[in-house]
């Protein structure tokens, strides 16, 4: 277990720190995420329509899903560069090893990503996000992982293909649909100030999603990349 | 008499419908030099991948007896791609494939690899920053890094100056010292047959001979490919 984790580690270390360095993941997703946002405050405006607000923890997870898609097809992307997939094959690392490390950037990236808009959403949707920031970074770190888990998986899928960024939010999306509706009825009962105690099946649903694809991505990946 | 090390059996590889390898029988000696030779599309590279594990025969089988729970362990390979990080410094490339390898007193071999390698002053710039022949210099450290028991260096002198070819060669030596290893792949016949044992000849998909490195040989490497159609 120790060995798994060091190797995990320094997998994620070494994209978090390319990721650091050149920041191509992060500021493309950062400047959709705020481009869309002010988009949808001019379109559901919350003053001049109140019921906008009903929709905005929706309007907040489209935004996270598709800025987390740019931001999850760089991390494998950047392994075909020079064959590096080639270099993690013939080592001595197991794929459930480097799925860890690359699903721990890659949540790591998918959480800060949301905490920067999350401001902008506040400001944009005149909505009081701090008031019950614990819950609410909850289910953000528990959406963040769903969709970590299958993009992570799935960019390893479609790292070689010519359409890659096509492709990776065809194959996600429809998959990480019960945990995306998860989050935008949780989120949308937070800021509406309801509690969460009547849709806690909701969060129990996101969080067995988050393990069972955790765990398949974990065992598909050797296969993958043998592929 | 050595152990054989690598022992492909009836071997085949299809891209497709394409052969790219067929019927290859061959054996790898532990401690030998061999060096595959071919022209262009030959199936050397192919070979090496299947010897790297990196790729699955279609057919046949390939077996390394190197022990230890897994091979890659013991395996150092130099592939066309470089397998490198544009974006990380030579020192951080080196440090984490020493870590992919657990590599015991890291930061002192990091640091006589980029001495050995003239990288030391590059040891804090980016890889992309690099020329060709530096990156070349790098992806040898970074093969050799965690002392594998089996080298398997595709096009190894690529790119490199006479004095990088030197280079190389000394550590090739070394390595043979410590028992290691080694297969070669390249269209650098002299360069090749100067560290060989053995050479195998593939010619189109095919093993069209095998035999040991002769001083004649060495002397007039063209004939390797006057036998060939």
């Amino acid at each position: 277990m120790t060995e798994f984790l060091r190797l995990s580690w320094a997998v994620a270390a070494k994209d978090l720190r390319v990721e650091m360095r050149n920041r191509e993941a992060l500021n493309a997703a950062f400047a959709f995420a705020l481009t869309v946002l002010l988009l949808f405050s001019f379109a559901f405006d919350p003053i001049v329509n109140p019921d906008a607000r009903a929709m905005s923890g929706g309007l907040l997870w489209v935004v996270y899903a598709f800025a987390g898609i740019l931001a999850l097809n760089r991390s494998f992307a950047r392994e075909t560069a020079n064959d590096c997939m080639s270099a993690l094959a013939a080592a001595p690392i197991s794929g459930a090893a480097i799925f860890a490390g690359k699903a721990f950037a890659n949540g790591l990236l998918l959480l800060a990503l949301e905490l920067l808009s999350l401001p902008m959403f506040g400001v944009f949707y005149d909505v009081r996000w701090l008031a019950r920031f614990p819950e609410l970074a909850l289910i953000l770190a528990l959406g963040a992982t769903a969709l970590t888990v299958i993009g992570t998986m799935f960019g390893a899928v479609t790292a070689n293909s010519r359409l890659r960024e096509l492709m990776l939010p065809v194959l996600v999306l429809p998959l990480a649909l019960p945990a995306l509706m998860a989050c935008v009825k949780l989120t949308t009962l937070i800021f509406a100030g309801e509690p969460i105690g009547d849709s806690f099946v909701w969060l129990k649903l996101l969080i067995s999603f988050d393990v069972i694809f955790g765990l398949l991505g974990a065992t598909l990946l050797e296969y993958v990349i043998e592929s | 008499m050595a152990e054989p090390l690598i022992i492909a059996r009836q071997v085949a590889k299809y891209f497709g419908d394409f052969p790219a390898l067929r019927s290859i029988d061959l054996e790898v000696q532990a401690g030998e030099a061999l060096a595959l030779l071919g022209r262009n599309g030959a199936g050397k590279s192919t070979l090496l991948q299947l010897f790297a594990g990196l790729s699955q025969p279609t057919s046949g089988a390939i077996e390394l007896r190197v022990g230890g729970s897994d091979f890659r362990q013991s395996v150092g390979v130099l592939g066309h791609g470089q397998w490198l990080y544009d974006d990380l410094t030579a020192a951080e490339n080196l440090n984490f494939f020493a870590q992919l390898y657990a590599v015991q007193d890291a930061p002192g071999k990091i640091d006589s690899w980029l001495e050995l390698t003239g990288l030391s002053r590059f040891r804090d710039s980016r890889v992309n920053e690099f020329s060709r022949g530096m990156r070349q210099r790098l992806a040898i450290a970074r093969a050799f890094l965690h002392e594998p028991r089996v080298l398997l260096l595709d096009e190894p002198w690529t790119a490199l100056d006479d004095r990088a070819i030197r280079f190389l060669s000394d550590r090739m030596t070394e390595a043979r010292q410590r028992g290691a290893t080694l297969v070669v792949c390249s269209h650098q016949l002299r360069e090749a047959l100067e560290v060989a044992d053995r050479v195998a000849v593939l010619d189109r998909g095919r093993l069209a001979y095998v035999e040991e490195v002769s001083e004649a040989l060495r002397a007039n490497p063209d004939s390797l490919y006057e036998r060939l159609s």
